[in-house]
């Protein structure tokens, strides 16, 4: 589905979007069931809807309570871009504000929180770009020419399960650090499906890009990040004694 | 009975192609089939699949990215300015 988003000052106007959210429910295989992320509803939730339609009506004082739940994910679309703490605050914070301003501009078409991180996308790349130029890459998708054409290493095996219960610390740096070694195209669609958990649908229209190229530049990402995390030459992170620990292969 | 095996085989590079959309549940059922019957039989894929699958569970908690300490704090001061201004 083509997705065509249109920009005024930042805030991105969905145009021709009918709400309907990709559901992972019933079409993951049984391997993956226990794993995959369940789907929510493409349009604004009722408790949400009313909390837009009282802070519109001038109940200004609410505007928090809307935005609180997403915070994170907001930021973290916004450090996707950026790879900066600072820039990327800077960035979802006005994200925030520019959402407030112009709330009354939400057309309710999609998810509010898929507006609010298209904003917060539009923000980061205007700062990227702003800031520093030489690290903007284009996302125009005719220059995706290797998209798919990702071959993964054939040296690393990581058949270990991983368990809810990590000493996050190092393995969190861990995966910061191969999250940041992605390209911007292919980090933002892997943080955006696989971290913030945003349907297809939601990821390609907060990127303004078809869906057909977030599945081709989600397998670029899976796989690098993937070749990036598991066991190699630079060791990789096996589950044992309670804890996910560094291991080598020598 | 006819021997369907080569027909119904796929190569590695066929199935790294298609382990994201295998993981999104976004084939068909005769793809999915070729693709299990090709994991069973190479240690390879088979690893590549529980790698990604791996990845994915790690990132998917949504902690990757905590905010900076403060951060809701100053949000909500920004945003009183703002609406103070308005």
């Amino acid at each position: 589905m083509t997705i065509g988003v249109m920009e005024s000052n930042g805030i991105p106007v969905v145009l021709g979007w009918l709400g309907t959210a990709t559901s992972l429910a019933g079409r993951v295989s049984p391997r993956e069931k226990d794993i995959r992320l369940s789907a929510t509803p493409g349009n604004v939730s009722l408790p949400e809807s009313g909390l837009i339609d009282r802070i519109v009506a001038g109940e200004q004082e609410l505007f928090y309570s809307l935005v609180q739940p997403y915070e994170r994910a907001v930021y973290g679309a916004a450090y996707a871009i950026l790879r900066n703490e600072a820039d990327a605050e800077d960035a979802a914070q006005e994200a925030v504000v520019k959402a407030f301003q112009h709330l009354k501009s939400f057309r309710r078409e999609a998810k509010f929180s898929t507006w609010l991180i298209q904003i917060a996308i539009n923000e980061a790349r205007m700062k990227l770009r702003k800031n520093r130029p030489h690290l903007y890459e284009s996302v125009d998708e005719g220059k995706q020419t290797s998209d798919g054409e990702y071959i993964p290493k054939d040296w690393a095996d990581w058949r270990e399960i991983p368990s809810e219960q990590l000493n996050r610390k190092q393995l969190r740096e861990a995966i910061q650090k191969a999250i940041d070694s992605l390209s911007t195209i292919y980090r933002e669609v892997f943080v955006l499906r696989d971290v913030q958990k945003l349907s297809i649908t939601e990821t390609a229209q907060s990127l303004g890009i078809t869906e057909a190229s977030v599945k081709t530049r989600l397998l670029r990402a899976r796989l690098q990040m993937r070749d990036a995390l598991a066991p190699g030459l630079d060791g990789g992170w096996s589950f044992g004694d309670g804890h996910w620990k560094k291991v080598r292969p020598w | 009975m006819a021997d369907h095996t080569k027909e119904l085989a796929i190569n590695c590079l066929h199935v790294a192609q298609e382990i994201s959309n295998y993981l999104e549940g976004e084939i068909d059922d005769e793809l999915r089939r070729r693709m299990e019957a090709h994991f069973s039989g190479c240690a390879h894929c088979t690893a590549i699949l529980d790698g990604t699958n791996n990845v994915l569970r790690l990132v998917g908690d949504g902690e990757i990215f905590e905010l900076p300490a403060g951060f809701s704090a100053r949000l909500k001061a920004r945003l009183a300015k703002v609406m103070h201004t308005v």
